[in-house]
């Protein structure tokens, strides 16, 4: 996911100023935001909330009315972060500017470096479903692929490494909620030291070789969890 | 209105003076994270009272033998306690259905027996609790200690008598509603008909004869077509209190819709559509969440009904759709706190909310163990406190007070000391007598008027 060291590295000043820069945003009482509403979200509200993204994805059964909230605000968030390059026009605390810049920048790099590590894994995936057409996989291969299967949807959330991460990733996210998938070993662990929420998630898979076992039986998961989508229905 | 809790008066009615009743559950008792003592009233008589804890349910009863003395309207002792569910596995997903209860719901009595129903994520079972305290004996055909008497030794016929035996209280599953949701069950409510009642689901709701268990019809399904497009989920849902084919269901988008079963199978088209308008003044990325619906509770009169969501708690005349009538600032002072909110997760926090039997007056919890109470009438409300601190018998609650910034008063707490991990979330009011009780962590506090 994130990469680790530049994470943990920023994580307590990352979060300080979350709570700083963000608070000072929903502070009613400063001119600034009492006129116009805050336009434009820190990066580290963005990484926070994807953390609980993915925290939530993670669990076995996850809590749609959390996930749904989460995902709407990362909407939100996202929305007001396009178009990424400038920073926020609205003038803000003179100590914030500076160390808000850095932030943007090492996060997305640090960003980018995980991503493309995940994409790899997302190929190994891709490549099973391609089986009777292997593709070439050079690069951050996004959505142009082919023939991803839905329920790959919620990996689209980090799409193209391009600057903005959630397109319109966050599409792909809603397939009815196949577990099988948060099973799957090819989801990369949490950056330790990082807590989304009360409950620390467990993080210590390791990535996995994929052998040929394996893969047949990701496979079967894969086509297999098609079929089970429809709901028991008494009465309906 | 003041959002951090009112000055010295109290609140409910003609200067209530809540004072301290009982305390039950162990003081040291470890809570396991999640559990966390809920309970509910029976709305039917408020001798009856559930509270449960995990999996496990305790009901409390009114003892009789206390009734009537001064001061006292009778202890809450409890009852009977059981197991309502076991952990499940669903074979089809490969995964644990956990057995902790999400709501309990009472149904009206109508003989000696009591009945209630109890839900976790995904079945709900009818339980009912009946007492015996009369014992046949004199069989004819079986000794005393259950041995079958051969019939040829019989040689006189006697009737059995019925003797008394100590007071025994039984819990038993008389129905159990399964298979019927795919997603995490979060509302029952029986409606008024005592025959029927739905189960809400984050995106269905079907409903249920009382009778049956095989089969249940489904009335309203906000499922789309691709869950790509997902963006709102039921949050509760619950049956008009008299007329048996209206109920509404609350959203995670802060709406509120009112359904009419007699105009179409499938209710997916609402009567009455209730959604407040944002103030564009107030708006925060976290908007959404902070209007997400947490409770909603129709009033005895069925006129009005209530909606909790993070910070406030709104009340809502049925034949006013555009915006509540009143609205009630639960703790406004963590506005400018939502992003750490955010961070730790409270601000998902579900609260719930009550009327009282009159109508009159409302109450709903907060952290730091404060609940609060908001007089309809007099427009006057009240910070109080569950604590142990504060439980000496017939001691009178003090009204807390929050500090919000500049200078912090003597007896008042800053914002930053309150303790978010002590929340309450469930409160009840007795539907008749001014009798509360309030659940903090694994904690049930009860609290009486004293001078009424």
């Amino acid at each position: 996911m994130l990469s680790k060291g530049l994470k943990r590295k920023r994580e307590e000043e990352e979060k300080e100023e979350a709570l700083s820069v963000d608070s000072w945003w929903l502070d009613q009482s400063h001119p600034a935001v009492a006129q116009t509403p805050p336009a434009v979200a820190s990066s580290s509200l963005f990484d926070l909330s994807v953390l609980k993204l993915h925290h939530s994805l993670r669990q076995s059964e996850p809590d749609l009315r959390h996930l749904v909230l989460v995902v709407n605000t990362l909407r939100r968030i996202q929305a007001s972060m396009e178009p990424t390059a400038p920073l926020p026009p609205v003038p803000m605390p003179p100590t914030a500017p500076s160390v808000a810049d850095s932030l943007l920048a090492s996060s997305d790099a640090g960003l980018s470096a995980s991503m493309a590590s995940l994409l790899e894994d997302l190929n190994h995936i891709e490549d099973l479903n391609q089986v009777p057409q292997p593709q070439a996989d050079e690069g951050p291969p996004g959505r142009s692929i082919g023939g991803v299967p839905p329920n790959l949807g919620a990996l689209d959330l980090l799409g193209p490494a391009t600057g903005c991460l959630l397109d319109d990733g966050l599409e792909g996210l809603f397939e009815d909620i196949d577990t099988s998938m948060y099973d799957s070993e090819l989801w990369l662990p949490a950056s330790e030291g990082l807590k989304p929420g009360p409950e620390n998630g467990p993080a210590k898979e390791e990535t996995p070789e994929l052998d040929e076992a394996e893969l047949d039986y990701l496979m079967d998961v894969l086509v297999g969890t098609q079929a089970l989508e429809r709901p028991p229905g008494p009465g309906r | 209105m003041a959002g951090a809790g009112g000055g010295g008066c109290p609140a409910g009615g003609n200067d209530f003076q809540w004072c301290f009743s009982q305390v039950k559950g162990a003081v040291d008792e470890d809570v396991a994270e999640g559990e966390v003592l809920s309970l509910v009233p029976s709305k039917y008589n408020g001798d009856q009272m559930t509270g449960w804890y995990g999996h496990r349910i305790t009901v409390y009863h009114v003892s009789l033998q206390n009734k009537g003395r001064a001061h006292s309207r009778g202890e809450y002792n409890v009852y009977s306690t059981f197991q309502s569910h076991e952990p499940e596995f669903d074979y089809l997903k490969s995964l644990e259905i956990e057995e902790k209860i999400n709501k309990i719901r009472w149904l009206p009595q109508q003989n000696a027996a009591h009945f209630l129903l109890s839900t976790n994520d995904k079945t709900i079972k009818l339980w009912k609790i009946s007492e015996r305290d009369k014992r046949a004996e004199g069989y004819n055909l079986k000794d005393e200690d259950g041995r079958l008497r051969d019939p040829f030794r019989i040689t006189a016929l006697r009737v059995p008598i019925l003797k008394p035996m100590d007071l025994m209280v039984e819990a038993s599953p008389r129905r159990i509603f399964a298979n019927a949701h795919t997603y995490h069950i979060n509302s029952i409510s029986v409606n008024s008909d005592h025959e029927t009642y739905l189960s809400a689901d984050d995106l269905r709701i079907n409903l249920w004869h009382l009778e049956i268990t095989n089969r249940s019809f489904n009335i309203v399904d906000i499922k789309p077509a691709n869950m790509e497009e997902l963006t709102e989920v039921i949050t509760a849902a619950e049956f008009h209190p008299h007329q048996c084919n209206v109920f509404v269901y609350s959203s995670s988008k802060g709406t509120i819709r009112l359904c009419d079963m007699r105009s179409s199978a499938l209710c997916d088209r609402h009567a009455k559509f209730f959604e407040e308008p944002e103030d564009p003044s107030s708006r925060s990325f976290f908007s959404e969440i902070i209007s997400s619906i947490s409770d909603v509770k129709f009033s005895h009169s069925g006129r009005y009904m209530m909606t909790r969501d993070y910070l406030s708690v709104k009340v809502w005349d049925l034949n006013m759709e555009g915006r509540p009538v009143e609205t009630h600032q639960v703790h406004e002072y963590l506005r400018s706190k939502l992003c750490s909110l955010y961070e730790n997760d409270c601000i998902f926090d579900k609260f719930e909310c009550c009327w009282n039997g009159s109508d009159s007056a409302i109450m709903t919890g907060s952290y730091n163990n404060f609940f609060r109470m908001f007089d309809r009438n007099t427009r006057r409300d009240v910070t109080l406190e569950a604590s142990r601190e504060n439980s000496k018998p017939r001691a009178s609650l003090k009204p807390r007070k929050v500090c919000t910034g500049g200078k912090r008063k003597k007896d008042e707490i800053s914002v930053d000391s309150l303790d978010f991990n002590k929340k309450i979330l469930h409160t009840a009011w007795h539907p008749m007598e001014s009798i509360i009780a309030v659940a903090a962590t694994n904690n049930l506090y009860i609290f009486q008027d004293k001078i009424n």
